[in-house]
């Protein structure tokens, strides 16, 4: 337990950095804008406003905000300390609510759609290809193809696909939204009907993609493991073929969880889009209105939620990871 | 390198995908040269529905929504390429500056590379488009190239470092050859059909990466591009008014485009790498 305590801590150690990396990005990119940002937000924001008072408020507002009027280093120390206080500004385009309200009411929406949908996909994608890989034959020669094609397909053009053909042509789901907004949300069964109703075509249409790009790596390891000198010696032993493709899968499955913790940025952002074609209240939603609006404070406290959320996803699987591979326990044993 | 390109020629899934890729960038290039009309002009109401005279009916605008795929997926393609090679370049120079330095440069670029695979580079996009005013067609694509090279940088590293130590690159070192000469004779051939392989990926993620920040509305400025039809089908409810020909053929475009480079890249694969052969 040492040793993993160990790993534990080095690896806390790097996505700590990794952290701090981020946020020093998401406070530095938006700040390389031409000029002060203050004042082009602040003539966005006050556009037919007559009263001077009320454009001074508001150029005060920000100003404050983003300390302008101190050295970069410094800013950057206010921004570090309101994040730690939770404070990510003020919303423009809601001006003034802030931004870290909204979020929190999108938090639950992304949460209860994204999370399932990867690892549905991912269980499902999984097994598929392990079984291509192993029954070969027409089963792969058609699974495989089908896959890639589903992985050239970007999400939100899967998403798109779905709502034309079961929202709006069949109307089989709703089309956009959260639940039906003439109701009030409830705990009734109606209302959790609307959820789930809605909750649906997105779901399914990150799931498939999940499952194109999944299977494909599954397959290509199981293949790889299937040729390897153990899965020949056993078969030689005439160990019981079932036996064999349990080792074979739990060998190939070990490198798919270290790409589920590779891959789960490009899927978040991928579904965020998702989110997007389907009006769905989550943060992509947001992230989307934002930049139409360009809403920097929400643009950014959005980014910034991403970046750390994909980051505890990752650490979260690193740290599974670690337990479940003996390999990384053996190496750690080796340098006591 | 003429004997890898007959293997590779044999390989149906690498000439199905170069085939179906070379076919299109063709018909594209081709086509605005015999219709020398604007994409960008209005000449139906809009979304009419395809016929004869506007084979794929008309968007929100009125634009000869054909004329707009032809233009788009030139301008997508385009992006693809340039960001894919920039990512190339990017990642090759630090994969191998690691590799081959070693000591501390290696271990400085290593964490750097590792940091930027896991923080997000879709946001790391998002974070630069929104910070540059003027965005035209090359900046995007180099933007893009800018945040995806960390893979590459790390495979490259790996397989430099190895090759490092082998007999032949000892030997020209003995032989007093220099150091960009070592790299460029008795590394890089070694790495070659990798890196290539490389670039094929790389330009299959640049164009889903330009049609997914141009869906958020941070595309180029003023260029058709795959992710600006499907951004307009969008924002202008062509789903809601049964225009299915406002964005499916953009969708099907993107997807052919990418499923042809995903393909040669597994006829790449199987022919490099014999062991997944199945």
């Amino acid at each position: 337990m040492n040793a993993y305590r160990k790993f534990f801590l080095k690896k806390s150690l790097w996505y700590l950095v990794t952290l701090l990396v981020a946020v020093a990005l998401n406070f530095l990119l938006p700040r390389l804008i031409d000029g002060n940002p203050v004042s082009v937000i602040a003539s966005q924001m006050t556009q037919g406003m007559t009263d001077s008072d009320s454009i001074k408020k508001v150029y005060d507002t920000f100003a404050e905000e983003f300390g302008i009027d101190k050295p970069l280093w410094q800013q950057f120390f206010i921004y570090l300390g309101n994040l730690m206080k939770g404070d990510l500004g003020t919303s423009f385009g809601l001006y003034p609510t802030p931004v870290t309200s909204i979020l929190a009411s999108a938090v639950p929406w992304t949460l209860a759609l994204q999370l399932p949908a990867i690892l549905v996909g991912w269980i499902i994608g999984n097994a598929l290809g392990a079984i291509a890989a192993y029954k070969k034959g027409v089963f792969d020669k058609v699974l495989f193809p089908t896959f890639l094609f589903i992985n050239s397909i970007p999400f939100f053009i899967l998403a798109i696909i779905m709502l034309y053909i079961f929202g709006l042509t069949l109307n089989w789901f709703p089309t956009s939204g959260g639940y039906n907004y003439q109701m009030t949300p409830n705990l009734s069964f109606e209302f959790i009907g609307s959820v789930i109703s809605h909750h649906f075509l997105p779901f399914i249409s990150i799931v498939l993609v999940t499952i194109g790009g999944q299977a494909i790596g599954m397959r290509e390891m199981s293949i790889y493991e299937l040729n390897t000198d153990y899965v020949l010696y056993s078969k030689l032993l005439g160990i019981k073929d079932s036996t064999i493709a349990k080792y074979v899968f739990k060998n190939a499955m070990l490198p798919q969880i270290t790409g589920l913790a590779l891959s789960i940025g490009t899927m978040i952002g991928g579904s965020l889009i998702t989110e997007i074609v389907f009006s769905y209240p989550g943060i992509g939603t947001w992230l989307f209105t934002a930049i139409r609006q360009l809403d920097y404070p929400l643009i950014s406290g959005a980014t910034l939620l991403i970046a750390i959320s994909v980051l505890l996803a990752n650490f979260t699987i690193e740290i599974i990871y670690g337990l479940v591979d003996p390999r990384i326990k053996a190496t750690q044993m080796e340098e006591e | 390198m003429n004997s890898s390109v007959q293997i590779l020629i044999r390989s149906p899934k690498f000439l199905i995908g170069a085939i179906t890729f070379l076919l299109m960038l063709a018909f594209v290039t081709i086509y605005p040269l015999i219709n020398t009309n604007d994409p960008t002009e209005m000449v139906a109401l809009a979304f009419q529905p395809p016929s004869a005279e506007l084979l794929l009916g008309s968007d929100n605008f009125g634009r000869d929504l054909f004329l707009e795929l032809v233009y788009g997926i030139k301008t997508s393609i385009f992006v693809g390429l340039v960001a894919g090679l920039s990512a190339t370049i990017i990642g090759l120079i630090i994969g191998l500056s690691a590799g081959y330095i070693g000591g501390i440069v290696d271990d400085f670029l290593t964490a750097v590379t590792n940091i930027f695979i896991v923080i997000p580079s879709f946001i790391v996009l998002i974070l630069i488009s929104v910070s540059i005013d003027s965005r035209s067609t090359l900046i995007t694509a180099i933007v893009i190239g800018i945040t995806s090279w960390p893979w590459t940088a790390r495979a490259v590293r790996a397989q430099t470092s190895s090759l490092r130590n082998r007999d032949h690159v000892n030997i020209a070192k003995i032989s007093g050859h220099s150091t960009p000469r070592i790299i460029l004779f008795e590394i890089l051939p070694y790495i070659m059909s990798y890196v290539v392989m490389a670039f094929v990926l790389q330009t299959a993620s640049g164009i889903l990466s330009e049609a997914s920040i141009s869906m958020l509305g941070l595309g180029p400025y003023n260029t058709i591009s795959l992710g600006i039809i499907m951004n307009w089908a969008l924002i202008f409810e062509a789903p809601v008014s049964g225009a299915w020909w406002a964005f499916i053929p953009a969708a099907v475009a993107i997807a052919i485009i990418t499923f042809s480079l995903y393909l040669m890249n597994t006829g790449m694969d199987e022919i490099f790498n014999p062991k997944i052969r199945s």
